[in-house]
């Protein structure tokens, strides 16, 4: 299978006033293209910064990311905005949908990016609605949905542009354990049903059985071996 | 605790806060402070206009013009009508000399120092009684004009406000030249604004032959005004309009006065609509940001009415501090001001100070008041309605 | 614009607050416009100016008349197409309060003179052709409830009649008005001739000229040559464009447009603090949104630019709604205060300056937001939830 997104020698420290504080230390890892990856470890670990390198959203002190044959590291604030829109979808623990938009047009807020028409983007973001369940609240605001069902809608934003590469922080951290497993299988129907690589944060040790494989970060390092 | 309690109890703690919402409040104070400000500065020019027309006029001093005329400038008398008001009882004498000055006065172009523009100036010819016949006039520098020759004393507002009344200079209108020989203050009234020769002189100047256009004469008293006015006007050698000296000033004063006041007034109102919303505004956004504080207190137990008053006492209080701020600005940079603008009933000049007057103030801090209670009402409604359960979920 | 229904929808997301702010938007362009209006009034006279005509007066002072004589002088002068005179009558109409302009002239000479004003050809005819005839301006008309063929009487308050009486009698024969929306049609005139023979002093005179230059002359070369030769008589003159003689007026009163400039200036700095602390408090509560949209691939200068429009989306709505308001107020004043203050008008000049407000306003309100938005770390703020 082809490596999809590479971390080598990446550390990322941070300098508040005298301290140096070193979140990430010589990190490795490899990424194949398909695989649904947990992460998972302590808070203060660093997982949630790894995760934001892997999209761009911040550049490391030293090393290199490179996903999909694109090298991170080098690019620009605007190119990274740019390489975002269309490689990467994220989803976070609260759901961060814009509540003056209805359901749809959170969807399609992505969409407003591309060149697409508003007819296009309409019926772009209805097939991602149906793809998470979801075509018959098209019309709502996120305060008439349910938390699961927030959730689900931020999974639509986040495949509507079709992105190789799914980025999850605690996606079901404020979830119960039903509305959980829900989202989770839907994750794992992106994954082998749509192909898409998946790599989730998560601290919920039965959340993590529903990926393909799991890695501990602690203090900046991983544990257990990079498989290639 | 009692309601009052409870109420100074809540009011404290919310003024204690304000420094935290300091953006909002100090969009309201500075709303406010505006209005009153505008209000204040605009209203002034009415006040001291008025004041130094008013302070003119005297009321046991007659002035008598033609019948129908309504300003000096429109009115003509005789050598011989001016006699008989000079004689007529009831004027009070000095010695055997009636104090009476029958006078003309003609408009003049001289450069405002201000614009560097020519405006309309009065050049009055006076007869030896003027200073008399008036209230507060007094020579002040320099010496009277002699009679017969073409020398003027300048108002002390008319020598500030245009150019070249210095005393010892010398000015030229049309082919005339004249000397400026001194100077005198009338107790800050229009009268300063006016240059004052001997009328005989002027009359040759102007060529107006024997004719004037009024004659102000001192009443032994002033209840003598009415008798005075049905002698001359059962006289048919004369047709007289016949007023108190402070009644003439104050209608010439009127339409301009009128005018400031029916633009001033309509603009505060409408500044002060405006501020109400910008009010409306800030304290919405304070009972938001005290959200949790309120359902606490009445989770405590606080009932809603404290709540509400708090919240107008806020708003009241900040526009109070507004309008304060706004009165003493427009005092501190307007009061005392000196322009001259014209007076289209004289046609020429009238030199005024800007008056910020008490009364003004508190008219500004009334509508700073008035602004704060109805920019409180509405917020301190929302307030009291406040869902206490859901405010506190959302701490 | 694909952002627009994004933009409008993030401006309402606080419906009490964007609707105060519209309204307080609303207030100040309101004012504006009134003000505006008012500004242009007086200095009306001067933008109605022709260039070609200029004023002859008495070069000591306005108030003082000229003699008739100087008519035919002025007329020879070279550069000088067409004279006519006009005075002051300053009498009043019922009551002392309403005194509006009258002028006894030259009937016909001076509607050639004053081409824009317009009367129909029969009522110019009768007026004409009737010594005690008068024409009045249609907002005086209006305001009097005149018609054609009442018996006018007015009060003089300078001149009275050779036989004592200050009563003069007159037939309304016709009612002018001017195609000039910014003109006012405030005053009346009559017959110079009647004025002269009936009137008690001041006769062979006149209270000023009006002259027309001919066609590519040059004013101030022909007002001098007019002056040249009244120079060192006993009536010297002043002459002057037009414009230059009514903005002698307005600039007497005082620099109205600085004291309109200031008021104005007053307005506008609330109405900055009102919406750029609208603006200030929007930003602050949707960073983490504002964060999500860069998550989402949206580049900086996408989000500054939402920011800001949502600042002038505001700032227009209202300030197209207060000059809208205000448009209309203002004709209705210069229809019922035509008689006292004429050329109350809201210029296009000014409605596009008011425009050019809307963005400049919008564009300082919300710039801090705006460059807040723009300079977002993404990783902070989502951190900051």
């Amino acid at each position: 299978m082809d490596i999809l997104a590479e971390l080598k020698g990446v550390s990322r420290v941070y300098q508040k006033g005298k301290e140096r504080v070193e979140v990430l230390h010589e990190l490795d890892l490899g990424i194949p293209e398909g695989d649904f990856l947990a992460l998972m470890g302590p808070s203060g670990s660093g997982k949630t910064t790894l995760l934001n390198l892997l999209g761009g959203l911040d550049k490391p002190t030293s090393g290199t990311v490179s996903v999909g044959g694109a090298e991170l590291s080098s690019m620009s604030n605007s190119q990274l905005s740019h390489w975002r829109s269309t490689n990467v979808g994220f989803i976070f623990q609260f759901y961060n949908l814009l509540p003056v938009l209805t359901a749809r047009k959170n969807v399609e807020l992505p969409l407003l990016l591309t060149k697409l028409g508003s007819a296009e983007r309409s019926k772009r973001a209805d097939i991602a609605l149906s793809i998470v369940g979801l075509a018959d609240r098209a019309k709502h605001y996120p305060r008439e949905l349910s938390g699961g069902q927030e959730q689900r809608v931020a999974i639509a934003r986040a495949v509507v542009s079709d992105p190789t590469l799914l980025l999850c922080d605690e996606p079901t951290g404020d979830l119960d354990r039903e509305t959980a497993d829900e989202i989770l299988t839907l994750l794992q129907i992106l994954n082998r049903e749509h192909g898409k690589t998946i790599v989730m944060v998560t601290h919920d040790a039965q959340a993590a059985e529903y990926a393909n494989r799991v890695l501990h970060v602690d203090k900046g390092k991983l544990e257990a071996r990079v498989e290639a | 605790m009692g309601g009052i309690r409870q109420l100074v109890a809540v009011t404290w703690l919310n003024i204690r806060n304000v420094p935290q919402r300091a953006g909002a409040s100090m969009v309201a104070v500075i709303g406010v402070a505006a209005v009153v400000l505008v209000f204040a500065a605009v209203l002034s020019m009415a006040k001291g206009f008025e004041r130094t027309m008013i302070a003119a006029g005297a009321d046991d001093t007659a002035i008598v013009m033609r019948s129908g005329a309504t300003s000096e400038l429109n009115s003509g008398l005789s050598h011989e009508q001016v006699l008989i008001v000079a004689n007529a009882p009831g004027v009070l004498k000095d010695g055997d000399t009636p104090l009476a000055s029958a006078e003309l006065y003609v408009v003049v172009d001289i450069k405002k120092k201000s614009t560097n523009e020519e405006a309309n100036v009065p050049l009055r010819g006076v007869q030896p009684a003027a200073f008399q016949v008036r209230n507060n006039v007094e020579l002040v520098e320099g010496r009277m004009f002699e009679p017969g020759r073409n020398e003027f004393v300048v108002g002390r507002a008319a020598q500030q406000e245009f150019v070249g009344l210095d005393v010892g200079s010398t000015i030229r209108f049309g082919q005339t030249d004249w000397n400026v020989v001194g100077a005198f203050s009338a107790g800050g009234s229009v009268s300063e604004s006016e240059l004052w020769t001997d009328v005989r002189v002027l009359q040759d100047a102007y060529r107006r032959g024997n004719s004037y256009q009024s004659i102000r004469v001192r009443l032994e008293d002033r209840e003598q005004l009415s008798s005075l006015e049905t002698l001359l006007k059962d006289d048919p050698r004369i047709d007289p309009d016949v007023l108190s000296e402070k009644a003439y000033y104050s209608a010439q004063a009127e339409p301009l006065s009128r005018f400031i006041k029916a633009v001033g007034y309509p603009l505060t109102i409408l500044m002060s609509i405006g501020a109400v919303f910008g009010a409306l505004n800030s304290m919405y956004s304070s009972v938001s940001a005290r959200g949790k504080e309120i359902a606490t207190l009445r989770a405590l137990g606080f009932g809603p009415v404290p709540v509400m008053v708090s919240t107008i006492v806020e708003s009241t209080l900040l526009a109070a501090a507004g309008g304060v701020i706004g009165g003493a600005a427009a005092f501190l940079i307007f009061n005392g001001f000196r322009v001259s603008t014209l007076n289209g009933a004289s046609f020429s000049q009238v030199v005024f100070d800007f008056a910020v007057t008490g009364d003004l103030l508190l008219q500004g801090i009334v509508a700073a008041l008035i602004i704060g209670v109805i920019g409180g009402f509405f917020p301190a409604v929302r307030a009291a309605r406040l869902p206490v359960a859901q405010a506190l979920r959302e701490l | 614009m694909k952002y627009f229904g994004f933009i409008w929808k993030n401006a309402w997301r606080k419906k009490v607050r964007t609707s105060l702010t519209i309204m307080s938007v609303l207030v100040a362009f309101l004012l504006y416009a009134l003000l505006s209006a008012i500004g242009y009034a007086f200095t009306s006279g001067a933008n109605l100016a022709d260039a070609e005509r200029l004023v002859v007066i008495d070069k000591i002072s306005l108030i003082n008349p000229l003699p008739v004589s100087y008519g035919s002088r002025i007329a020879t002068t070279p550069g000088v197409e067409s004279v006519t005179h006009a005075s002051w009558f300053g009498g009043y109409y019922q009551d002392p309060r309403n005194q509006m302009p009258q002028f006894p002239v030259e009937p016909r000479e001076y509607f050639e003179m004053y081409p824009e004003l317009k009367i129909p050809p029969e009522q110019l005819e009768a007026w004409a052709n009737n010594r005690i005839g008068l024409v009045a301006g249609e907002e005086l008309a209006a305001q009097f409830g005149w018609n054609i063929g009442d018996r006018i009487p007015l009060q003089a308050t300078i001149w009275t009649k050779e036989d004592g009486g200050r009563t003069w009698e007159f037939d309304l024969e016709g009612v002018f008005s001017t195609d000039d929306p910014r003109g006012g049609t405030g005053y009346m005139l009559f017959h110079y001739d009647y004025f002269e023979e009936a009137r008690a002093f001041g006769k062979g005179t006149v209270g000023w000229y009006i002259l027309r230059i001919a066609g590519g002359a040059n004013p101030v070369e022909v007002a001098n040559a007019v002056d040249t030769q009244f120079a060192n008589s006993p009536n010297e003159t002043k002459t002057s464009t037009e414009q230059a003689f009514v903005e002698s007026f307005s600039k007497q009163f005082g620099n109205i447009a600085l004291i309109v400039t200031l008021i104005l200036g007053a307005v506008f700095f609330t109405l900055l603090l009102v919406s750029g602390n609208t603006m200030a408090q929007s930003v602050r509560e949707r960073i983490s949104e504002l964060a999500v949209l860069k998550t989402l691939g949206f580049p900086d200068r996408t989000v500054l630019a939402i920011v800001l429009s949502e600042s002038i989306l505001i700032m227009l709505i209202g300030g197209l709604l207060g000059l809208g308001i205000g448009w209309v107020v203002v004709q209705g004043l210069a229809s019922t205060l035509g008689a006292f203050l004429p050329g109350l008008f809201l210029s296009p000049q000014a409605a596009l300056a008011a425009l050019g407000l809307i963005v400049a306003a919008g564009t300082a309100a919300g710039i801090f937001p705006a460059l807040k938005a723009k300079r977002l770390s993404i990783v902070d703020a989502l951190a900051r939830g």
